[in-house]
């Protein structure tokens, strides 16, 4: 008896066991790791004392600040006409018509296709060579590969933000629609009934309704372009870059003394996105609540 | 005015779904194709034989990419399905904080973690191996597992299980004859994103792997702004092609099932 309660009270414990275990060797390892190598502790090139040095020098740096900046502006931009376009799709997907089973497996095709993919299909897309380009010959309105607008490889990122675009709408599209499909349209109903007008319908209906599914997966879609590595490397310009691309070109640099501060890089960047995160989940928490 | 915004929208998907992926298959054929013609003045199909050619490494990269991500997959099941049942049935003592700790690798970047973790791996000699890109992959694929299976045991009744255990099953038998069953739609989505998840992994497998493990993204990337459009073009088609076969699995418990997707609703 005193056996059977024991393997009762050991139950849960065992079945989270290998799970945690693994999170937390692994990525609580190279965690502990890269904080140890940012503070100074490399034994590798000779340096075990602590030191902050490798931070101030990383948050002095003007590069840096620029690079936070740009990474945060694509971030944002991408996750918001993200959303918008999602909420846009999903009022029109959410309604059945002729085909709209169709044209709703049509939408998921981007979710489970790889970001390398979609940056060749954009490239081939909207580089000056490009098959828009082509188009807009073919249309009269340029003439050379030169006339066409720089998209890839510029400052501002659109070939980048494309890319994300076409991945992220449908991701959200999914969960937001899927809500407003279990819901059904008697709440609309209601509220027509009521007198609401199509703008207030959805504004105090629809909306609310959508709101958890648009904040839980544009944290999602936020933390991943925020992370990204290729995406920003491949389309984007050299200088100035992102910050996981920042952090990994001095990771690999052959002059291992910078590795310290590329691990600082990284360190600055889990917190950063932690941060904007935390605070972003208050505000969407308040944002549901009222 | 509905209908316009319905005809709105049914334009904008489907051309905005179809204009990147034109392109890449009519490059993928092409073999001279200047500028400005809208297609190509020749078609061959040179570089569908270079992508199965040994020298391509393509198809090497398939195997690698395709072992790593069913070796991911099946660990992510065997520790993230006990995990979930654990979490979704129970209360217990420390279950934000186990919760908040499965779900802080997709928070954190999973460059930020690498990054350390190869330092480690150089001394555990796992750099360069099958398993140590596999553990790498695994970081972001256990939460994501957790996190859809959650919501789908929270909408599990155990009633069944009970029965079928009063009726003298055993635990073996209740698993594949109840619980199995009841999971299955959901376990389905979930393993078809730890899947997609690895799949797509590239800077994890490149730091990790070394160059000794060549998976599939690792043999497209120095393609995609390279000057061999075609080629590009070709491999990048193999790379999407087992994420087509997992969405026709996959996309009716995607389209309707919002138990599943609002696993994502708990994050």
């Amino acid at each position: 008896m005193n056996r059977l309660k024991l393997m009762e009270k050991l139950r849960v414990p065992m079945m989270l066991f290998p799970a945690i275990a693994i999170i937390v060797v692994l990525f609580g390892g190279g965690m502990i790791s890269g904080v140890g190598q940012s503070v100074g502790y490399f034994p590798v090139i000779g340096l075990n004392n602590f030191t902050l040095d490798y931070y101030r020098d990383v948050l002095t740096d003007d590069g840096f600040i620029t690079s936070l900046w740009l990474t945060f502006r694509l971030a944002f931009l991408s996750t918001l006409f993200s959303s918008v376009l999602a909420v846009a799709f999903a009022l029109v997907l959410r309604h059945t018509f002729r085909g709209s089973r169709l044209l709703t497996l049509i939408y998921q095709v981007p979710i489970p296709i790889p970001h390398l993919v979609v940056a060749t299909g954009i490239v081939l897309l909207v580089s000056q060579s490009g098959l828009l380009s082509r188009s807009s010959v073919a249309l009269g309105l340029t003439q050379t590969p030169r006339d066409f607008p720089v998209m890839v490889f510029d400052t501002a990122g659109v070939a980048i933000q494309l890319t994300f675009l076409w991945k992220e709408v449908p991701f959200i599209g999914v969960v937001v629609l899927a809500v407003l499909k279990s819901v059904g349209p008697q709440y609309e109903e209601i509220a027509r009934t009521l007198g609401a007008n199509s703008w207030q319908r959805f504004r105090y209906v629809l909306f609310p309704l959508m709101l958890p599914g648009i904040l839980s997966t544009s944290i999602i879609v936020f933390a991943f372009v925020f992370a990204n590595y290729e995406i920003p490397l491949l389309l984007g310009v050299r200088h100035p870059t992102t910050l996981p691309v920042m952090a990994f070109r001095n990771y690999q640099d052959p002059d291992l003394a910078l590795r310290p501060q590329a691990m600082a890089i990284s360190m600055i960047l889990a917190v950063v996105a932690i941060f904007l995160l935390v605070a972003y989940k208050r505000l969407a928490k308040y944002a549901v609540e009222s | 005015m509905q209908r316009m915004f319905r005809w709105i929208a049914i334009i904008a998907i489907v051309l905005g779904v179809a204009l990147p992926v034109i392109p890449q298959i009519i490059w993928s054929l092409a073999h001279r194709w200047l500028f400005p013609s809208l297609l190509p003045t020749e078609w061959s199909m040179s570089s569908w034989e270079y992508v199965f050619s040994p020298s391509s490494r393509v198809v090497e990269g398939f195997m690698n990419s395709l072992e790593i991500a069913v070796f991911v997959c099946i660990l992510s099941i065997l520790v993230g399905l006990p995990a979930a049942r654990a979490i979704a049935l129970n209360d217990f003592k420390g279950k934000g904080i186990i919760e908040w700790l499965l779900m802080v690798p997709i928070i954190v970047p999973g460059i930020v973690s690498t990054l350390g973790i190869h330092q480690l791996f150089i001394r555990l000699h796992l750099t360069n191996t099958f398993i140590g890109v596999s553990l790498v992959h695994l970081i972001p694929c256990i939460p994501y597992m957790v996190l859809v299976m959650v919501s789908v045991f929270s909408n599990y009744g155990t009633e069944l299980e009970d029965t079928a255990r009063t009726l003298g099953a055993g635990p073996i038998r209740v698993f594949l004859n109840v619980t199995l069953p009841g999971i299955l739609p959901g376990l389905m989505v979930a393993t078809m994103f730890t899947f997609l998840i690895s799949w797509g992994q590239y800077i994890t497998t490149v730091l990790i792997g070394g160059g000794t493990i060549v998976t599939l993204p690792v043999v497209l990337f120095p393609f995609i702004t390279g000057i061999n459009y075609s080629n590009a073009a070709a491999i990048s088609l193999v790379f999407v092609a087992p994420a087509i076969l997992v969405l026709i699995f996959t996309s009716r418990q995607l389209g309707q099932d919002s138990a599943v997707m609002g696993g994502f609703g708990r994050l």
